[in-house]
């Protein structure tokens, strides 16, 4: 774990130091105990490597916890799908090939974002379907309610009399 | 009358719907595999018991097995090795293991102690093959079929119910004749 003193970085002991010391010295104090407790401490030579990579093991379901990503989770399986997405990044493979790679074994539950395919169009298309329906409804009931005012506003009997 | 025909259409609709969602819906969180109906990843690993030989998924070809996934430090396996003792006994098809992110030496003492069901076990110390099965918990029983295909994926320790009601009919009759 990386040590970060407050009192090294000077919150307490020197009260010349400005307030925006003391926040740098507690950022400091919380990332490097966030950095001692990440699961997943791969570094890809090439910082977009790299990039791509956190991006992956981010979007990649733990299908051991099911609601980690692989990036997040320290079971075994998690670690060893994080080892095929960065032998595949380093082999010079796309993101959709990786993302291939998994679905083809684990299924679409493993992509926390979820593809269009024939199996989910419906579902994919039942917002718009819904949005539509109530839009005809919504049409023909302002379409019968201003049809009720037309006839109210046409004379009663009774102005006819007067 | 007439006004009720619709909302009540839709209703029936929905029920409908919800209905098919439920029952296909898969039990206690099991995920259903995508290897079915595919042909079963090929493997090449070293066996477990015999030093020097390696156990190929193509020298499977040609017959039923049952490929299952374990390991020592999986509590249900030890759960489920009773059932798959009694699947060895019953002589209907073969068992080959996959002995996945394991120690050998742990591995050989439980087969020792508890009996070894198995007619070959291929270890995976990588666990490459066990995601190439897209496997995410063991124990995980797959039955394949002799053109090299999956045909049912069990998740869990193996039970005598998913045995008897789930696999055992898969089988052509004349290998299920005990």
């Amino acid at each position: 774990m990386r040590e970060v003193s407050l009192t090294r970085t000077g919150c307490r002991r020197e009260p010349r130091r400005s307030p925006v010391a003391c926040l740098v010295a507690l950022a400091a104090l919380i990332l490097g105990v966030t950095a001692a407790y990440a699961v997943d401490p791969t570094q890809l030579p090439d910082p977009a490597l790299q990039e791509r990579y956190l991006a992956l093991t981010h979007e990649l379901r733990c299908m051991q916890c099911q609601n980690e990503a692989i990036a997040d989770s320290p079971v075994s399986l998690a670690a060893d799908l994080r080892r095929e997405v960065r032998d595949m990044l380093l082999a010079g493979k796309s993101d959709e090939d990786v993302r291939n790679f998994m679905v083809a074994r684990y299924g679409d539950f493993i992509l926390f974002r979820p593809r269009f395919n024939a199996r989910n169009a419906w579902l994919w298309m039942a917002p718009g379907v819904l949005l539509l329906i109530g839009a005809l409804v919504f049409v023909r009931i302002v379409q019968r309610r201003s049809a009720l005012v037309a006839e109210d506003n046409e004379p009663l009997e009774e102005d006819a009399r007067t | 009358m007439n006004r009720f025909v619709l909302p009540l259409g839709l209703f029936a609709l929905l029920a409908v719907v919800l209905g098919i969602g439920i029952k296909h819906s898969p039990d206690k969180g099991t995920i259903a595999s995508v290897l079915i109906g595919k042909p079963a990843p090929q493997f090449s690993l070293p066996s477990l018991t015999d030093a020097g030989r390696t156990v190929r998924s193509t020298a499977l070809r040609g017959r039923w097995y049952l490929f299952n996934v374990w390991g020592t430090w999986c509590g249900e396996c030890r759960a489920e090795h009773s059932m798959l003792l009694e699947v060895r006994q019953a002589g209907v098809v073969p068992l080959i293991g996959l002995d996945w992110k394991d120690e050998d030496a742990d591995a050989r003492s439980w087969l020792a102690q508890l009996g070894n069901p198995y007619e070959a076990v291929a270890v995976d110390r990588e666990g490459r093959t066990a995601i190439d099965y897209g496997v995410y918990g063991a124990p995980e029983t797959f039955l394949v079929n002799p053109q090299g295909i999956v045909v049912y994926k069990y998740v869990g320790p193996l039970t005598r119910e998913a045995w008897e009601r789930q696999i055992l009919p898969l089988l052509p009759t004349r290998q299920a004749a005990r």
